[in-house]
């Protein structure tokens, strides 16, 4: 016989319940949702890369709709139970669906806590929970300029940095003196809020909102010492409260939560409650770790195999915020019966401090190296004597005497039962034994079959590092990639040879790092050009032989074998004089087709290779330079208007855009590069899906980065706010070398950053002016180079004058094949 | 006019890079004439048999050009499609005098051999 469960909230603490629930008791439930959002359980603590952009809301999906058809699941989505009669057995809807059950989960999770200040109810005015919060908070970035985030928690420092990748210039108030007080100390706060800083989110400690202030919509936030912030949208994320209403009105035993014991029954036995919203022993819950117990505890119960009842253990906590790594567990507060233990290097922006009482670890806060977080809430659980390796404790697991770090021993010297993945309670036996018995090797098959490092992913790089341990050679995650068939070495390490052994011309690298062919192929031959121009200007010649067709010939192959032709049209800016030189171009050689390409200029199509010079001379005669709408290489710079026209304009956006063009042109990179420089927010060049963008603003400009909008589609991520137009300039070719001299071939500059990390790009270009500068100078240097038109040289000067005729013409031997 | 088959010139081996091709234009469309970076010299139907992109304007490495269409790899002393994909291309016998100058076999029985 099966029984009715009812379940009332589709979060992430029910469905993992049902996880356990299907795998224990197959069929022996019929279970009926309701779920006041509109849509299938998704892990909720993945919502900030949602927001920053950085994933896609079905990238966060935990069950869809599939799944809930296949254990007969009735999903009510976007149905809020209003009512339970625990009399009649029944839960009612918002919508009138009334539903039977023989027991009942009450899993309605928190509601975000808003205080009611004056205006906390303006258009605006955001709290951050669900995906429409998420939702809003992104169509509010597109309009809006300024944000004001309320609370310096986890949660709203998640949204300040969500906010911030959105492009929008966001301000954190906190009402203590340091930020996430309650998980970090002020010396590790203190770290985070000038990490925040440097990426431009502004922070105000010791700020007591007084009052939102705006008529219609949010226009700023008055503090108590009368200081006020424009915003045009404000987050609040001062704190949760459980959801309790809904149960308290059905009479059911409740305190700052729902109460239950610990094997999570309510006061009435027919009606279960767990996650978010409930109080045991007087504890609330806000991670999902404890919640993921919780729901083992409840299913096992369900499936009639009750085991040992939930019990409290302290989470440890991290901040999902590229680039910050921070960790903290336990308690520290400072008291008399305490000791502590700190380590600090300023210069690598790592601070450590451990919380001991007679020998045993009673808090730990990792910032800026966290690798051994794991290991610290590891004794720390276990109440470990510490005595023994008290010298030495604070340099982590690893440390041997001055030894480097080996994060592989690490790993290997943890115990079976230590907790790999924190969200999940996963322990390192587990993983390993899955990985033996199961024979899984890839990480999304660990992830399948323990769940380990499947919720907000910390623990990635520790579950690999585990595999690699498990497995030994069979799994290499990070295995160098050979280039191509023709070498074992990888682009890495081909770049960092190129230079270490000063090799200069192909024959010598093949050479040197043993190629396995004669003369390489299609695709190392062009890549290996690349690096020695690259890391060689002004003494490599460049190999044309090494070169994809088009950038060989400087026209675009069509796939009939003729080719098309794109001018340079700087900015985007063009002229009566430059349009009458084309149109005379298409007649004269009879060219087929003419389009305005996707990047603001003109594209002749159809023209045969051997007219190729002859239309060079003449658009050359003009002023007009190849467009190099082939090149892996400097592309276009899409401008709009600018101050020079439109109404909303703050910066020459124009003028900017060519300088950038005139300066930048014929540069070569490891893949194209596309770029754009827009007026003001509304953004109409479209800079924001550029490899480098420029948002201008009215205190300056924004420079944008690796965004693309091909195969893949990125947003751009903000790399710093500089204030005047030379800054621009120089951050933004100083950005280019940088890329050019690390970035890989054909990597785009949305790769490279994923591969190398914002932090090295930044300290490269952004936070130290004497390296930015020196950037700026190895590209100005090798434009001297590079700005040679090759359109000229093969037009008037003949460079590659055999590409363009005929070696001889047979024709004569017409008859002879008829 | 000519009979039986016939080395016509077609120029010398000095006009074609290393590593590089011309083409030769024929009656029955163009020729490509490749050069390997060893001296070695081959000539081809300048059409690939995947979707018909000019041979000679692909990179040539060792004895062999990838195309720039879709970069299928073609051996030139063959013809054949290599790897995974299949296919053929025409070849033609051509030749380096000692003086450099280059010959391809054309008439009757090589152009009538191509057209069929
Ligand atoms: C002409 C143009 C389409 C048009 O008629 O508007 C065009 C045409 C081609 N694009 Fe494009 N792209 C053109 C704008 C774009 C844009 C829009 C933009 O730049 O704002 C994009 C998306 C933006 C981006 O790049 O992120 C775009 C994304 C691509 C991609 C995907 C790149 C990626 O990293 O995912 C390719 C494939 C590639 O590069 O490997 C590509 C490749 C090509 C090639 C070169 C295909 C090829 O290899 O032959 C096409 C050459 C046609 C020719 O001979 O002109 N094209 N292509 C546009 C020329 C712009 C210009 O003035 O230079
Ligand atoms: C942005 C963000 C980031 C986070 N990051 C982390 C993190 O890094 N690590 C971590 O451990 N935790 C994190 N958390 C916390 C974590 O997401 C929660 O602890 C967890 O989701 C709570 O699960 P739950 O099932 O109790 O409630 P929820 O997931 O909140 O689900 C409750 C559901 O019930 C619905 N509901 C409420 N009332 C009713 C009703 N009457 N009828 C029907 N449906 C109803 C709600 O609409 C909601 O969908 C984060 C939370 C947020 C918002
Ligand atoms: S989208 Fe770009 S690559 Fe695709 S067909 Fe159009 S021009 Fe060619
Ligand atoms: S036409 Fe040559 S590979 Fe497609």
């Amino acid at each position: 016989m099966t029984s009715k469960l009812v379940v009332v909230g589709n979060g992430m603490a029910p469905g993992r319940m049902l996880e356990h629930l299907f795998e224990l008791a197959p069929g022996a439930f019929e279970v009926t949702i309701f779920n006041a959002e509109p849509r299938v359980n998704y892990d909720r603590i993945m919502l900030s890369p949602v927001l920053s952009g950085e994933k896609s809301f079905d990238d966060i999906v935990i069950h869809g709709d599939a799944w809930y058809e296949r254990h007969g699941v009735t999903l009510h989505k976007g149905q809020r139970v209003v009512a339970i009669d625990r009399e009649a057995r029944t839960v009612t809807s918002d919508r009138g669906v009334t539903a039977p059950y023989d027991h009942l989960v009450i899993a309605t999770g928190s509601t975000p806590f808003v205080p009611p200040v004056p205006g906390h109810d303006l258009p605006g005015v955001l709290a951050y929970r669900d995906l429409d919060d998420v939702d809003a908070m992104i169509l509010a970035a597109q309009s809006r300029a300024k944000a004001v985030v309320i609370g310096g928690g986890l949660l709203g420092l998640e949204a300040a940095a969500g906010l911030r990748a959105q492009g929008l210039e966001v301000t954190v108030l906190h009402l203590m003196p340091t930020l996430m007080e309650r998980q970090l100390d002020p010396a590790a706060g203190f770290l985070l809020q000038r990490a925040l800083e440097g990426r431009g989110i502004e922070v105000i400690c010791n700020a007591n909102t007084e009052e939102v202030l705006g008529t219609g919509k949010v226009e700023g936030v008055r503090l108590k010492d009368g200081r006020v912030i424009p915003a045009s949208l404000v987050v609040m994320a001062v704190g949760i409260r459980p959801s309790l209403g809904l149960a308290r009105e059905a009479g059911l035993a409740c305190g700052r939560g729902v109460h239950v014991n610990d094997q999570l029954l309510t006061s009435d036995p027919a009606v279960s409650a767990l996650g978010e919203c409930v109080e045991l022993d007087g504890r609330v819950y806000g991670l999902v770790a404890p919640l993921y117990q919780m729901a083992e505890v409840a299913a096992r119960r369900l499936a009639g195999q009750p085991a040992e009842g939930f019990r409290h253990a302290d989470t440890p906590t991290k901040l999902k915020v590229t680039g910050i790594n921070l960790y903290s567990v336990g308690d520290f507060a400072d008291a008399p019966d305490r000791e502590e233990i700190v380590l600090r290097d300023a210069s690598a922006g790592v601070y450590k401090r451990l919380v001991l009482q007679d020998n045993r670890i009673l808090g730990a806060v990792l910032y800026g190296e966290t690798a051994d977080g794991g290991w610290f809430a590891d004794l720390m659980k276990k109440g470990t004597d510490i005595a023994e390796m008290r010298d030495t404790l604070i340099f982590g697991q690893s440390y041997g005497g001055g030894s480097p770090l080996d994060p592989m021993a690490a790993v290997a010297a943890l115990g079976d039962d230590a907790e790999i993945c924190g969200c999940n309670g996963v322990c390192k036996g587990k993983i390993t034994s899955a990985i033996a018995e199961k024979g899984l090797s890839t990480l999304d098959d660990v992830r399948a079959h323990t769940k380990a490092s499947a919720s907000c992913g910390s623990c990635t790089g520790l579950v690999e590092q585990l595999m690699g341990l498990t497995l030994g050679d069979a799994f290499n995650p990070k295995a160098v990639k050979p280039m191509c068939g023709c070498t074992e070495f990888g682009h890495g390490d081909v770049r960092r040879l190129i230079r270490a052994k000063a090799l200069k011309s192909i024959p010598a690298v093949m050479q040197e790092l043993e190629w396995k062919t004669s003369c390489g192929c299609a695709k190392c031959r062009p890549a290996l050009n690349y690096y020695l121009l690259a890391d060689w200007p002004g003494e490599y010649q460049d190999d044309k032989q090494s070169r994809f067709i088009n950038e060989r010939v400087h026209a675009n192959i069509q796939k009939d074998g003729t080719y098309s032709v794109v001018p340079r049209m700087w900015g985007g800016m063009t002229s009566s004089a430059e349009l009458r030189a084309i149109a005379d171009v298409v007649d004269k050689f009879q060219i087929p087709a003419v389009k305005c390409t996707g990047g603001q200029r003109i594209d002749m199509l159809g023209v045969r290779k051997e007219d190729l010079p002859a239309v060079w001379a003449d658009l050359n005669a003009a002023g007009m330079v190849s467009g190099a709408a082939y090149a892996k290489g400097l592309r276009t710079v899409k401008t709009c208007v600018g101050t020079d026209w439109c109404r909303f304009g703050t910066q020459d956006s124009t003028g900017l855009g060519i300088r950038l063009e005139k300066f930048m042109w014929g540069s070569w990179t490891p893949a194209k590069l596309k770029m754009a420089v827009s007026g003001c927010p509304r953004n109409c060049a479209e800079a924001t899906c550029k490899d480098i963008g420029v948002i201008c603003v009215d205190s300056g400009y924004d420079i944008h980065f690796a965004g693309a909008a091909g195969l893949d589609i990125h947003g751009t991520q903000v790399l710093c706010h500089v204030d005047t137009e030379d800054e621009a300039v120089v951050t933004i070719a100083a950005l280019t070398q940088l890329y050019r001299e690390q970035g890989h071939y054909l990597e785009r500059i949305y790769k490279w950053l994923k591969r190398v990390g914002m932090d090295s790009i930044r300290a490269a270009v952004v936070e130290d002016p004497e390296k930015r500068q020196a950037y700026f100078e190895r590209f100005v240097f090798s434009q001297r180079f590079s700005q040679v038109d090759p359109w000229a040289e093969r037009a008037s000067r003949g460079v590659a004058a055999h590409e363009f005729k005929p070696l001889a013409d047979l024709s004569r031997f017409r008859e002879a094949a008829e | 006019m000519s009979t039986g088959p016939e080395w016509a010139a077609i120029g010398r081996l000095a006009d074609i890079p290393r590593r590089g091709a011309r083409c030769v234009v024929s009656p029955l469309g163009r020729i490509a004439v490749f050069r390997t970076m060893d001296d070695r010299v081959f000539a081809t139907e300048d059409r690939c048999p995947h979707r018909g992109g000019p041979l000679s304007q692909g990179i040539v490495h060792g004895g062999s050009v990838t195309c720039p269409l879709h970069n299928q790899v073609i051996a030139l002393d063959t013809g054949l499609v290599q790897g995974p994909d299949e296919g053929r291309v025409r070849t033609f016998p051509v030749r380096v005098g000692a003086d450099g100058s280059l010959e391809l076999l054309v008439g009757r029985e090589a152009f009538a051999e191509a057209a069929e």
